[in-house]
């Protein structure tokens, strides 16, 4: 079970990679969409026993991370005119800082005060390296679209760091994080109809008229 | 009761998309905002406590909070009816069922006893809060929702790793873990500090987000500037104050496990640097809207700075809390009415408002005063309890860079405000009019600022001492 769960947060962290060297933003979808459909695997592997609560909410995450999300930012995508990603550093440079990450928090897990079970396993690390991708795609990206991607990283790697805590988190807590990620980017998604029909482009240099004189 | 707190602003949300006609749909607004006020204070005279082990329930910040918003939101919803009259052309479903689901999201951000709720509960008070900074549909409010949106949705994400790192301390310490507030503030001894210390960290940076603290306050001055007033007036004294809660609640736990100074201290920090980036940017500000933002920087910085000092301070920070959230609510409606009336926010276009709005004028020149601290209002004496805790408390450079900076922003905002006041400009330029609807409501809110200036009532300075043996609970 352990070596499976590492093998794929190693997927993840690949995922990862992939996500900040490429240039077209269909691929990142696609990328995203992979990566949540690893993560609903992960609540199942995490433990010894399967619990209800772990089926659930590997249900609930496949569905929403896997499917539903990367379905509609698909479709916003579509109506945007020009797919390329438009990084304001090159591609090969923030996959170059994304590797230096996810090897420094690979680097400092030992140091990190683990419990004696999760010092084991690759969780901890990973979720760190994911929420640091997650910030890297954040703050590179222009379009408003990849922008929306990061922050889907970002929250990535916070479920991640969730597996150590199945004991201590609510079901409910959970699926409630969950439905207001949905939410967040269901209205992300609106906002982006509305960004290109005003601006005509989701470039987000466009949304410069705001800030003091 | 608790339930029927949160259910009636959740149906109210509902029933907005049932009513069909778009001129009378605000006043389901009103009746919701009464039965909340009205479920408030029974909740708040003593119903009877749930089991101990219950999610949802007040505690003493917790009462402070529940009593502001609804009473704010009670002002607003009549104001609104006002607004969205004169706003018919456009439709406002969507609009006044987001203020119903904000009510809802803020109310159970209070009554959360648990750490992983109040989170999920403060994340969707900011998603209910997007569509109200978007009512006007353009360019600008676009770009001041996206900004919005993204900052917002990055720091709530970070107050969840917060939120999780203080959960894996707990985890940490073996055990059954559980995150009740409660339940981690008694086993705050036992946990892994290394830990809490970073979920503290985060939650403040991430709930700090939510309440606008520099520098994590970009978003503010573009939502703020593009949001309808009474948006304002609700995201400034209400989701601020539910973001606040939060951190006052983690604090806690942090000051239970003997981490109180560490906290504090950056507490301390952020609050002297948000006033100190407030004051710079409220000198020669044109747009009053935007001013209002930086001012509500500037006081979210005051209260992480009484909240640092302990004591005294805290006792005047949750005053504070009351004092600003009120008075924020004068100052945004006002100046919405302002808005209105003449078609421009800048100081470049309007001026002489005292005599082409004079209601709406005094209103904002009299929350002016109030919000910089002037007496007889509660702003003042909220301040003046801070400043004498910093000093009493062995921190005078703390206080004598507070009282600087109140004063530079008593002269920034005065600039402003003297300019939209006196002056000889023309008159309002639309057909907006002072009416009851739009200026009654002020008046209300600013005599409670101003009765928390004269005579507070003594079940509130208990509840205030309340909040202080609350907070500084012994390691």
């Amino acid at each position: 079970m352990a070596s499976l769960l590492d093998a794929l947060l190693v997927l993840v962290l690949v995922v990862n990679l992939y996500a900040l060297g490429t240039s077209r933003i269909a691929v990142v979808i696609r990328l995203v969409a992979i990566q949540g459909l690893v993560l609903g695997a992960l609540p199942l592997l995490a433990h010894h026993t399967i619990s209800l609560e772990a089926v659930v909410i590997s249900v609930a995450a496949v569905a929403l991370k896997g499917v539903i999300i990367p379905v509609l930012l698909y479709r916003a995508l579509r109506e945007v005119e020009r797919r390329e990603v438009e990084p304001l550093i090159s591609t090969g440079a923030s996959m170059l800082l994304g590797g230096l990450g996810a090897a420094l928090a690979l680097a400092f897990t030992g140091n990190l005060p683990l419990t004696v079970g999760d010092a084991h396993h690759l969780v901890v690390p990973a979720a760190l390296a994911t929420v640091l991708t997650g910030f890297i795609l954040l703050t590179t990206r222009l379009k408003a679209i990849s922008q929306v991607l990061g922050y889907l990283v970002l929250e990535n790697g916070i479920f991640i760091f969730g597996l150590v805590l199945v004991d201590a988190i609510p079901l409910i807590v959970e699926i409630g994080a969950l439905l207001d990620l949905v939410v967040a980017i269901f209205v992300m998604g609106i906002m982006l109809t509305h960004i290109r029909r005003e601006f005509a482009s989701t470039d987000t240099r466009a949304l410069s008229a705001l800030k003091e004189e | 009761m608790a339930l029927a707190l949160i259910l009636v602003p959740t149906l109210g949300a509902l029933a907005a998309f049932a009513i069909r006609d778009n001129h009378n749909r605000p006043w389901l607004l009103v009746a919701v905002a009464v039965a909340h006020l009205a479920l408030t204070v029974l909740l708040l005279c003593g119903a009877t406590p749930p089991p101990d082990t219950s999610w949802l329930w007040l505690d003493p910040p917790g009462r402070l909070v529940l009593g502001l918003v609804s009473v704010l939101f009670l002002a607003t919803a009549v104001y609104a009816v006002g607004y969205l009259r004169y706003r018919h052309e456009r439709a406002n479903a969507i609009f006044i069922a987001c203020l119903n689901a904000l009510l809802a999201a803020l109310t159970v951000a209070i009554l959360a006893r648990h750490l992983g709720l109040m989170w999920v509960a403060v994340e969707a008070s900011a998603l209910a809060a997007a569509p109200l900074i978007y009512f006007n549909k353009n360019k600008r409010s676009i770009e001041a929702t996206w900004k919005y949106l993204l900052v917002g949705s990055v720091g709530v994400a970070i107050a969840l790793l917060g939120t999780f790192f203080i959960a894996y301390s707990a985890v940490h310490a073996g055990a059954e873990p559980s995150l009740r507030f409660d339940d981690l503030a008694q086993a705050a001894p036992t946990l892994s500090k290394p830990w809490l210390r970073a979920g503290f960290v985060l939650a403040l940076v991430g709930y700090g987000t939510k309440m606008g603290l520099a520098p994590m306050h970009t978003w503010k001055p573009d939502a703020y500037g593009e949001a309808p007033g009474l948006a304002g007036a609700l995201l400034a004294g209400g989701v601020t104050s539910a973001a606040f809660l939060a951190i006052l609640r983690i604090l806690r736990v942090c000051n239970a496990a003997g981490e109180g100074a560490y906290a504090s201290s950056l507490l301390l920090g952020l609050g002297l640097f948000s006033m100190a980036v407030a004051a710079a940017l409220l000198v020669g500000q044109r747009d009053v809207k935007r001013m209002l933002a930086y001012s509500s920087v500037e006081h979210m910085g005051i209260l992480a700075i009484g909240v640092s000092l302990g004591g005294v301070g805290i006792f005047g920070a949750m005053l504070h809390l009351l004092a600003n959230g009120l008075t924020k609510g004068v100052l945004f409606l006002s100046a919405a009415n302002l808005h209105r009336g003449y078609q421009s926010r800048f100081t470049t276009d309007v001026s002489g408002a005292l005599r082409g709005m004079p209601a709406s004028a005094t209103l904002f020149l009299l929350g002016f005063f109030a919000i910089t601290g002037a007496p007889p209002f509660g702003p003042f004496v909220s301040e003046l309890t801070i400043a004498r805790a910093a000093f009493l408390g062995d921190q005078p450079v703390a206080g004598a860079l507070f009282l600087l900076f109140l004063m530079i922003v008593f002269i920034g905002m005065g600039q402003t405000v003297l300019k939209l006041c006196f002056g000889d400009g023309p008159g309002p330029t639309t057909t907006w009019r002072d009416r009851a609807a739009t200026t009654g409501p002020i008046f209300v809110l600013l005599a409670l600022v101003l009765m928390l200036g004269t005579l507070v009532p003594d079940v509130l300075t208990a509840l205030l001492t309340e909040n202080v043996a609350w907070l500084e609970v012994a390691p």
